[in-house]
Order: C-alpha cells, then sequence, then structure tokens
C-alpha cells in the first residue's frame, strides 16, 4: 500500500501546494486516509502531521475512517426536501438497515448526508463515487441499493441519459441540461476561437478597456466590475494568474454546471483572454468535487483547445502568449466559492479566508496578483470581445449590464436556467417557471433574501435585488420556519471555516435561539435578540460567510415576522427554554426513578 | 527617521509607521484597544474580531487594517463596546471556562477582558460542549475545553525545518487546536513556557510545573487588561 502512496505524492512532486490532489488521490484509492497514510505525506512532503491533518478534516469528502466501496452522499438542501427527499433517504436506511453518517453492509456502502450538489432541478440527487444520480425514487434506491450489492460499477447503474453532452461519452451521465431560457448572450451562436484571435491583434490594455467599457459586472455575487479588477491586477508585478471559481457552493445554484456542461470551449477561450490581458502563463479552474462527473470530459475539450492552438503556447500563432489551464477539484467545502478561500485551497491549506488587505489581486496564488472570476463572468467577456462592449451595455438595466443566468429550482413547473436580462420584475420570472401560489422566493441563495409577495414587483439587479443566480421558489403549503429557515441556518453552521468567533458560535446560538421558538418556549424579546445578534453578525465577520449567515432568520424576521409571532407565547416575557424534565432524565433513568416535578 | 502617517482614533492626533496596523499603531499611542488572538510581530490572524473598530462607517478589524494617511478611526463608541462584549460572552458560553479552576485565574487574558467590559453574565446560555483534553505531549497539555481558537500557538510556532507544531482540525464550532507528535516531540522546558506564555487563556498548561505567583497578586488581579494603555474609567 505505501508505495501506491508514495506514487501518488510523487506525482506530484512531492509538492505540498498540491496537498488537495494528493489527499483527493488517495481518498479515491483506498476510500479512506489513515493516520499511517498522513504520516507518510507528512514526511513526503515536509508538512507536520498536524498540517495535513488540517487540511484533510476540513473538507466534507475526505475521511480518515473508510468511507465504503459505494460512498453515497445524498444532498440534504432545501429543494431536496421539497421533492421528497425524506423518502428516498428512508429508503436507503431501510434497505441498508443502517442510518445516514454510517457504514452498512459490512463496510461496503457508506450513507452520507452533504450540502446542495447543483441539481436542484432534478431532485432528489445523490452522487455515489463520483457518478450522479438524479431525480431519485424510493424504488429508485431500491435497485440502486441491490446493484451496490451485486457490485456493480456506478457508471453502469444509471438508467437514464441527459441531454445535450451529458451524453456524450466522456460524460454519460442522467443530468439534464433544463435550459429554459437561452437569451441573446452565453447560448448564442459563435465561432469558437473567434475571440481569443481577436485579443491578439490588440494590446492588454485595450483588452481591458473593452471590458471596462462594456461595465461588465462580476456574476459571482459581489459584482465587482471586471475590467476594474483586471486593471487593479496588472498594477502589480507578475507572475500574475487567473482563476476560475466554479465552485458553485451557493445551494439552490446549477448554471455552473450547465455552461461546463455545453459551453466548456467558451469558458476556456475566456481565461484564455483573461491571461492575455493579465499577461498570466497559467490559470487554474477551482472546480466543486461535485463536479467530477466532468472531469474526462473537461480534460478532453482542454486537449482540444490545446490541439487547436487556442491554449497552450503561442496561441493563435502570438509569439510569446502561452498559456496553461490546470483544474482543481474542491472536496465539499461552501467557503471555498469565497476568492481568498480558493486560493487557500488552491494552495493545499483548509480552506479559510484570508484577511484583506492585501487582496487577491495584489496578493494572490503563492503570493503572486490573481483574478478570480466567476465562470460566467469569464464566458461573458468572450461575447463582449466578439460583438463590442457596445452591444452588451444596451442590453440590462442602469447599473447592471447584459444578462444574467438563473437557476431557478423549487415549487414550480419548469426549474432549470433562464438567461434573462437583468432588470426583470421577480413576477415575471415567476410566470414564466411556471408557478401558482407563492408563499416567497429566496433570491440569492441562503446568504440572499427571502422575499414575500409584496416585493415581488422589484427587479433582479444590482440596483435592486442582486443574486449570484440561486432563485428558490417556496410554495404556499410550506413552513418557511421549519423548512427553509432552519435548513439553511444548519448549512452554515456546517460550512463555516471556525474562524472568527461571531461565525462559529453566533450563528450556533441564533440557531438553538431558533429552536427554543419552534419548540413554543419563544418570547417576543428571543426576536429582538434575533436582530441584534444578526446584526453584529453583518459586521463583525471576515468573510461573506459569516456576515451573511444570519440572512435567513433576518430576512424571514423582516418579511414574514408574523409566522415567527404565531410560535411564541406572547402573554409571557420570560422563558429560559429550560426542560426540568429532560434535564433530569438521564440521572432518573440510572436510578430508575421517574421524575418527581 | 523614515515618515510618520497622521491618523486619529476617535478624534485623538495619532502617528503610525508606514505599514503599520491600526492596532499596533494604537498601542504604541497610548490608546487601548481590546484585542485577543492578536501577538505583536506575528502574523495576524483577524480571527477573534474582538478589534473591530470603525473608520467611515464601516467595521475593520484594527489588526488587519494598514494605517492609512488622514484615517479617522473609531473605537471607544457603545456600538462597539457592546459588540466586543457580546464576542467575549459568545466565548464564556462556547467553552467551559471554570476560571477558579484555571491555573491561568489572573493571567487569563479572556478573564481580564471580561472584567474589563463588565461583564456579568453572557447574553446567551451556556452550551457546556463536551472537549477533550489532550495530555499526550510530555511537556504541554492542552485543555480544550478552555481554548478561545486564537490560533496565536499556531502562528508562533514552528520547529527547525519551518514546519507547524500546532495546527486546527475540522471546520466551524468543531474546530479544535491540535500540537504535532512528532515536530512537538522534544520540547525544551524554556520552549514549553513561551507555549504557555503566548496563549491567552489556560488551554495550553506546562506539565509538571507548580505555579509561582499565587492568584490575587497576577498581572490582571490588580488592575484591568490595559490599563497600562488607556484606563477604565
Ligand atoms: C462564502 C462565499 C462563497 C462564494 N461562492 C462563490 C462561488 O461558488 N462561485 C463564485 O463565482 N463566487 C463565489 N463567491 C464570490 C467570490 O468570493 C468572488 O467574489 C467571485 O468569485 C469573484 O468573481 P466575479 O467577480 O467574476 O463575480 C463566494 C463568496 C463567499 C463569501
Ligand atoms: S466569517 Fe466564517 S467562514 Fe468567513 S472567515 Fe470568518 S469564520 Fe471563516
Amino acid at each position: 500500500m505505501r508505495t501506491t502512496v508514495k506514487t501518488i505524492i510523487e506525482k506530484y512532486n512531492n509538492d505540498k501546494t498540491r496537498l488537495m490532489d494528493i489527499l483527493m488521490d488517495i481518498q479515491n484509492n483506498f476510500g479512506f486516509i489513515s493516520d499511517k497514510f498522513v504520516e507518510v505525506i507528512a514526511r513526503e512532503t515536509g508538512l507536520s502531521i498536524v498540517d495535513v491533518e488540517q487540511t484533510l478534516t476540513f473538507y466534507h469528502f475526505f475521511s480518515k475512517k473508510p468511507v465504503g466501496e459505494y460512498a453515497v452522499y445524498l444532498n440534504n438542501s432545501v429543494v431536496a426536501n421539497m421533492k421528497g427527499r425524506a423518502a428516498v433517504a428512508k429508503a436507503f436506511e431501510e434497505e441498508l438497515g443502517c442510518k445516514f453518517g454510517n457504514l452498512c453492509d459490512d463496510g461496503k456502502i457508506g450513507l452520507y448526508n452533504t450540502a446542495c450538489i447543483g441539481m436542484s432541478d432534478q431532485e432528489p440527487a445523490a452522487i455515489i463515487n463520483d457518478t450522479v444520480f438524479t431525480s431519485l425514487t424510493p424504488l429508485k434506491v431500491k435497485g440502486i441499493v441491490q446493484q451496490m450489492r451485486e457490485g456493480k460499477k456506478v457508471t453502469e447503474m444509471i438508467d437514464v441519459i441527459g441531454d445535450g453532452n451529458n451524453s456524450s461519452p466522456l460524460i454519460n451521465s442522467m443530468v439534464f441540461n433544463n435550459i429554459r431560457k437561452e437569451g441573446p448572450v452565453l447560448f448564442s451562436e459563435y465561432e469558437v476561437g473567434a475571440a481569443v484571435k481577436k485579443v491578439t491583434e490588440m494590446t492588454p490594455n485595450e483588452v481591458v478597456d473593452e471590458v471596462k467599457s462594456s461595465y461588465l459586472r462580476g456574476r459571482g455575487g459581489a459584482g465587482f466590475p471586471t475590467g476594474l479588477k483586471w486593471e487593479f491586477c496588472r498594477k502589480s508585478e507578475g507572475p500574475r494568474y487567473i482563476h476560475c471559481n466554479a465552485d458553485e457552493g451557493e445551494p439552490g445554484t446549477f448554471k455552473e454546471r450547465v455552461i461546463l456542461t455545453e459551453l466548456p470551449k467558451l469558458l476556456f477561450e475566456g481565461m484564455a483572454i483573461a491571461a492575455y490581458a493579465l499577461d498570466a502563463k497559467e490559470g487554474i479552474i477551482y472546480l466543486r468535487g461535485e463536479y467530477k462527473y466532468l472531469k474526462n470530459y473537461l480534460e478532453a475539450v482542454l486537449e482540444e483547445m490545446k490541439t487547436a492552438n487556442l491554449l497552450g503556447e503561442n496561441i493563435c500563432g502570438k509569439k510569446g502568449f502561452d498559456f496553461e489551464i490546470r483544474i482543481q477539484f474542491g472536496a465539499g467545502a461552501y467557503v471555498c466559492g469565497e476568492e481568498s478561500a480558493l486560493i487557500e485551497s488552491a494552495e493545499g491549506k483548509r480552506g479559510e479566508p484570508r484577511n484583506r488587505p492585501p487582496f487577491p489581486v495584489q496578493k494572490g496564488y503563492l503570493g503572486m496578483p490573481t483574478v478570480v472570476n466567476n465562470v460566467e463572468t469569464i464566458c461573458t467577456v468572450v461575447k463582449i470581445i466578439n460583438n463590442g462592449a457596445d452591444w452588451f451595455s444596451m442590453m440590462g438595466s442602469h447599473e447592471s449590464t447584459g444578462t444574467k443566468l438563473i437557476s431557478v429550482s423549487g415549487d414550480c413547473d419548469f426549474p432549470g436556467v433562464y438567461a434573462i436580462e437583468w432588470g426583470m420584475r421577480i413576477r415575471d420570472l415567476l410566470e414564466i417557471a411556471g408557478t401558482e401560489d407563492v408563499l416567497a422566493v429566496q433570491i440569492g441563495g441562503p446568504s440572499g433574501v427571502c422575499i414575500g409577495s409584496k416585493e415581488f414587483k422589484r427587479t433582479i439587479s444590482f440596483e435592486d435585488i442582486p443574486t449570484g443566480g440561486a432563485i428558490t421558489i417556496i410554495g404556499k403549503d410550506r413552513d418557511i420556519i421549519k423548512d427553509v429557515v432552519v435548513n439553511y441556518m444548519d448549512f452554515f453552521i456546517d460550512e463555516s471555516c471556525g474562524s472568527c468567533v461571531p461565525c462559529r458560535a453566533i450563528t450556533v446560538l441564533m440557531r438553538n435561539k431558533l429552536q427554543k421558538i419552534i419548540d413554543g418556549n419563544g418570547v417576543m424579546n428571543d426576536l429582538d435578540d434575533l436582530v441584534d445578534w444578526g446584526a453584529k453578525m453583518k459586521i463583525a465577520n471576515r468573510c461573506g460567510l459569516g456576515q451573511t449567515a444570519a440572512n435567513p432568520i433576518l430576512t424571514t424576521l423582516e418579511n414574514f415576522r408574523e409566522k415567527y409571532e404565531a410560535l411564541i407565547d406572547k402573554d409571557s416575557d420570560y422563558n429560559t427554554g429550560f426542560d426540568l424534565e429532560k434535564a433530569v432524565a438521564d440521572s432518573c433513568a440510572y436510578v430508575d426513578r421517574v421524575p418527581n416535578l | 527617521m523614515s515618515e510618520k502617517i497622521k491618523f486619529t482614533i476617535d478624534g485623538k492626533q495619532c502617528l503610525a509607521k508606514k505599514g503599520q496596523n491600526v492596532l499596533d499603531a494604537a498601542l504604541e499611542n497610548g490608546v487601548y484597544i481590546p484585542f485577543l488572538c492578536h501577538v505583536k510581530g506575528v502574523k495576524q490572524a483577524g480571527s477573534c474580531r474582538i478589534c473591530n473598530v470603525k473608520v467611515a462607517g464601516r467595521t475593520m478589524t484594527a489588526c488587519t487594517t494598514p494605517v492609512a494617511p488622514g484615517m479617522e478611526v473609531e473605537n471607544d463608541i457603545p456600538e462597539l463596546h457592546d459588540l466586543r462584549l457580546a464576542i467575549i460572552e459568545a466565548l464564556f458560553v462556547e467553552g467551559n471556562h471554570f476560571c477558579p479552576s484555571c491555573e491561568k485565574s489572573g493571567n487569563c487574558e479572556l478573564q481580564a477582558l471580561a472584567y474589563r467590559y463588565q461583564m456579568m453574565v453572557p447574553r446567551f446560555p451556556y452550551s457546556f460542549p463536551q472537549k477533550e483534553i489532550d495530555a499526550s505531549n510530555s511537556k504541554i497539555l492542552i485543555d480544550r475545553n478552555r481554548c478561545v481558537l486564537c490560533k496565536r500557538c499556531i502562528r508562533s510556532f514552528q520547529d527547525d525545518q519551518g514546519r507547524n507544531l500546532f495546527a486546527f482540525k475540522s471546520r466551524g464550532h468543531k474546530v479544535e487546536i491540535n500540537i504535532d507528535k512528532e515536530c512537538a516531540v522534544n520540547l525544551s522546558d524554556e520552549l514549553a513556557q513561551e507555549i504557555m506564555d503566548v496563549c491567552p487563556v489556560g488551554a495550553l498548561i506546562r506539565k509538571e510545573k507548580g505555579f509561582n505567583e499565587p492568584i490575587g497578586t497576577r498581572k490582571y488581579d490588580k488592575k484591568p487588561i490595559g490599563s497600562e494603555i488607556t484606563s477604565v474609567v
């Protein structure tokens, strides 16, 4: 065994900055990363043992204990629950005779929960050994369990093949694209390579200027002007790097998945253009581990692009325009979508966001100036170069030019990807998504806002309600607190990196307070506390995760306060929620006594 | 002499060296900004968030913010007072801090901050978590009940090959501190003492060592933390 571990480490030149890849390969080969393996990695890479463990234990998909020959990761997001996850989970547990979080069938099959896997338009969904299973039902689960017992390969267990490139032999997946509205930008016809050819006839500064004058803003959430980011990066001495953020961790988002499936060439071309503008020689696509089923396909496309001289050396015949792209997989950590955590992770470390300043454009990957851009942002640049900044900035609204890909899911007839012009009303989107009786719309995933019908006249735009793209529709029959808010808070608790005190501790305290209210022990003061603590979370944390972790509670308290008040005993102004009977239950049981209260 | 940068804290004129962070500069100018994770000369963590100050209406940690010319820093204001107290309280309920039985009592910076900020009873309910004690190292005992996860030990101690003696494990509210069983195997008594001194609380304790100074005469027993810089009014 040892020699194999060593071979894996050698494949990455014993380089500690490639620790993610080393751990991933070992995890894939052996199904776990034992103490012995950790010691070998430490010795070979020159890290201390605790440092290797620090990275290992940060990521959901790395495990020190065997995860099973088949590791089933079933999504437990809000939308999965809406679509019948409970019955699917029950079916898995019953078929295997064990609970989630455990190994079953003599260690052959493991059942695990996992945060949103980017399949909200086809839930319930699970990942088994990197293969995605969508639209699960208890009946399908029966078949899957049977086939796992028979020892069948997961790739042979899928029963439907998705549309578009999902049916390519290199992907061969059940996943469907569900492109509902193509829009005039990303999905429009174009000639591969034309844009990168065009930029080789421009100076890097002219490319930056073109992007600047399109007023393109980052599609990853924060909306920072892309051209400006590139310009800032150019001001720092190189070598410079371009990183593409394909972590897509915000629950309810899946548009990147569709771009990666249908338009990978557009993305790689965009990265080459960014590389030209920044004078970068190397780029990284940080791809969430959940999308490993796209690995072979994306690598093949990269090769194809090299053969076509759109990547590699002297791109498009331009001497000195050299650019390589490496795919860096994540391993189950939402916070790694935060740009500086992404860089840390790509350097082989725990995905803890960095303090700013310095900003990544000043000191990023390996301490060098780095631009991190979202997948959609980078793809959009290609179309801007092809069709001109003016063409682009004519679309959208004043502060939000162009179009935006929106991932729509939840209680609607047509979940999927919609390319909309910025400035569209929520109400209009709800209409084309096929909805009726909508209680609430969650815009921008858990970190965004939850709005009620009074606000449906508002628009999706940076000047009104900005979003990275996740729109989750919550129908009239849902219990917004128990079905939505609780799940989102648990998500943030699981995903916090744990560095900042408020993010690490107060999120849990708010969740506990919420439980107190749900349990019928809430008083009006508790609502004031939640507002007060939530306000502190917004200002006191280092990164966007902690700053928005209270949003599920804060925005529903603002827009659905009556739902909270309905759970509260208004006659009482003091209730600690302390349950004496429960507190003495253990000791009473021990001495075989019934609590005498 | 290199040029000094002028800035203000709560209206008081201050001077900083180029590149200096707000926290270090404040302390040098006789203004106390409370902190827990900062160690002078060691890379900032910006993780306890207690040194949060306001600049142009935005909160930012003083330890990670370089002073800029003309910067107007707000520090001693009610909003920040309450924020800092809340963070201190969150630390108390997040762990198990039984001060009367702690070797560090009187020298503990968390305890001292609680006194300075006049914490009576935390606004949050106690969580009484189950934490493990690690006594496997021959010189240092880790009591995770008291650890505030400030990363001072992680950032301060490397062996001669640059390998970290301490590191985090896990993430979120499950993070804990670990000591390396190989790199930290033969700690000298001096280093063990240094480790204990760097820890702001009683999470890293020297083994087999009595404590010379009785409780009651220790660092923060007589005067509140930071009073050598700004006295408490
Ligand atoms: C917790 C957290 C998670 C994030 N996840 C993502 C993500 O999955 N994809 C993404 O593009 N940006 C994500 N971001 C935003 C990035 O930090 C960054 O702003 C973005 O990648 C910049 O690219 P853009 O300018 O093209 O939008 C996240 C931010 C935070 C705070
Ligand atoms: S806010 Fe939360 S996730 Fe972000 S750095 Fe702080 S602890 Fe980590």
